[in-house]
């Protein structure tokens, strides 16, 4: 669906986006990680046509960006660094001018498109507020209902949940794992770590304009082969089991073994009280960080 | 997109403040010359004005002498100056052009817009002062600025002319406007460079030491409509402003096209 190949965009003597390499895949629910500044908003960017790329290709749908955007973009949804709408018009008003001023929107169709996408958001019953009396939480669902307004195959939502509620941000996930599941493919650009780990198959992240890992989530939050066991015999345990004991904090013990549940056996017969054992894996975050530098918005003394 | 763009406009509150503020203007003015009876002397005041009180058909022509100078230019600017740069500043142009709109198609339908703006804002205040003119001086056989008489068709002609120049000339501001719209994400700043090179023209248009280079400024020519209420009509003028405006409308034109196909949108 997404396919870029050694992505590059220069500003003058700043590069942005470094050999980007994107691989998102028919049906992914991919996302895009990486810290303020680090090139994500470029390279979505670019994804859309609105920045030229200083080299490098890209292809949407299976077809070159920027030449295709006319056959490409009417079956892609977007969402660009927050929503946009004219203030002094209605939510509704804003979707028709929108639907209105390019190709591959039927006119017949639009009123039902627009309830359904407004409803689809939870938006059906706004009736005829101007936008700029809007909270941010509901002109970022106007942002999502703009983007869904012909069905597309592909999503691009940048920090789609801004300003949403708990409650709000567990309904955009739901509606997001509905349409995924209906074949639409989502690509989630956010710096939320839990957000990403919440909703995605896929991940990338990208770190001073590289892209520094790419792969499925479930491997990423691979086993680390040490087992993590909660008992309130530490020392007991720990001198069961001598060298294998990585790490002790408190109640918690980090034990390098392949099999969690000869580990249990042994630590139930040695007279240890196990209260709970699990195998450690490795969270996104740690995944994230350990290829990550310091956030670039951070500037040092 | 054409037709969302005019939709847009004619929506819009400004449209038509605007638009009822520049009617207001003459009709304030014709006010005054009715209620104390003392129109400018010939020859000082805006063009049209001294002969008004005479005749009231002519207060179209006097009106947009008026709102010309300044009022006119500065109301295009605004909003040609608000057509690229105030949906970037809004943000609403990055969805114009994924959803998706070609920045050729885009930059057009703006054009027509602003155009569109344009003509209703000088028929606007041609109409009004056409009825204001006639209910507060009456109309008589319109005396022409050569003194003959004009029959009320051919006067009505001249001042359909007169708006149609009026327009074209409107227009050059326009093109500068937006180019200058395309170049910056700030509204402010495209409008306020449009009105300073207005600013500049106009000066340099009165200054003697600019003779050499006011052939070819862009207000040089537009009070040149006097001439077409002249019997026979003084063409020269009008022709040569007609002239000048184009190669102002294409030239910024063709630099406003090359400048936002090719930009980084990063608003």
């Amino acid at each position: 669906m997404i396919r870029t190949t050694a992505l590059v965009k220069r500003y003058g003597g700043v590069t942005a986006v470094d050999g980007v390499d994107l691989d998102v895949r028919e049906g992914d629910r991919y996302g895009f990680l990486g810290p303020n500044g680090s090139g994500k908003t470029t390279t979505v960017r670019m994804l859309l046509g609105l920045v030229l790329a200083t080299s490098g290709s890209i292809e949407l749908l299976g077809q070159p960006m920027p030449r295709r955007a006319g056959r490409v973009l009417p079956e892609v949804g977007a969402l660009v660094e927050g929503p946009a709408a004219y203030g002094h018009l209605s939510g509704r008003a804003n979707l028709q001018l929108l639907d209105a001023a390019g190709r591959g929107g039927s006119r017949r169709t639009r009123r039902a498109r627009i309830d359904a996408a407004l409803e689809q958001v939870g938006l059906a019953a706004v009736g005829r507020r101007p936008v700029k009396a809007y909270s941010l939480g509901m002109r970022q669902r106007l942002g999502l209902a703009a983007a869904l307004l012909r069905s597309p195959r592909l999503l691009v939502l940048d920090e789609p949940t801004n300003g949403l509620d708990p409650q709000g941000i567990r309904e955009v996930r739901e509606l997001l794992l509905q349409l995924n599941r209906e074949g639409t493919t989502v690509f989630l650009s956010s710096h939320l770590l839990a957000e990403i780990e919440a909703l995605c198959t896929r991940v990338g992240v990208v770190d001073r304009g590289r892209l520094v890992l790419q792969d499925e989530l479930s491997v990423v939050q691979a086993p680390t082969g040490r087992v993590e066991v909660r008992t309130a015999d530490g020392p007991l345990a720990a001198r069961l089991l001598g060298a294998r004991v990585e790490d002790v904090q408190d109640d918690r013990l980090l034990v390098r073994t392949a099999d969690a549940a000869a580990l249990n056996a042994e630590l139930v017969t040695g007279g240890v009280r196990v209260a709970g054992l699990a195998p450690e894996r490795r969270t996104l975050e740690d995944a994230v960080v350990a290829v990550t530098s310091a956030g670039s918005d951070r500037v040092a003394s | 997109m054409i037709r969302a763009e005019l939709r847009k406009l004619l929506r819009r509150p400004r449209t038509w403040v605007s638009i009822a503020l520049l009617a207001a203007l003459p009709t304030l003015v014709a006010v005054f010359v009715a209620v104390r009876d003392v129109a400018p002397r010939p020859g000082t005041g805006p063009a049209f004005l001294s002969a008004i009180l005479e005749n009231g058909a002519l207060f179209p022509a006097a009106a947009l002498a008026i709102v010309l100078p300044l009022f006119l230019p500065v109301a295009v600017a605004v909003v040609a100056g608000d057509a690229i740069a105030g949906e970037a500043q809004a943000g609403t142009l990055r969805y114009l052009l994924v959803r998706p709109v070609s920045r050729t198609r885009l930059l057009v339908a703006k054009l027509v817009a602003t155009v569109a703006y344009t003509m209703l804002a000088v028929v606007v205040v041609a109409a009004v002062a056409y009825v204001v003119g006639t209910n507060l001086f009456g109309s008589s056989p319109l005396p022409s600025v050569s003194g003959s008489t004009l029959s009320s068709r051919d006067a009505a002609l001249r001042t359909a002319l007169t708006v149609l120049y009026v327009g074209w000339s409107m227009l050059g501001v326009a093109a500068l406007a937006l180019f200058l719209s395309t170049v910056t994400d700030s509204p402010l700043a495209a409008v306020l460079g449009a009105i300073a090179l207005l600013v500049t023209s106009g000066v340099l248009v009165q200054l003697e030491a600019a003779s050499t280079v006011q052939p070819y400024l862009p207000t040089r020519y537009w009070l040149a409509f006097v001439d077409l209420f002249r019997t026979p009509v003084l063409w020269r003028d009008v022709v040569r402003g007609t002239l000048l405006q184009g190669v102002y409308v294409l030239a910024f034109l063709t630099a406003a096209w090359a400048n936002f196909a090719t930009k980084d949108v990063k608003s």
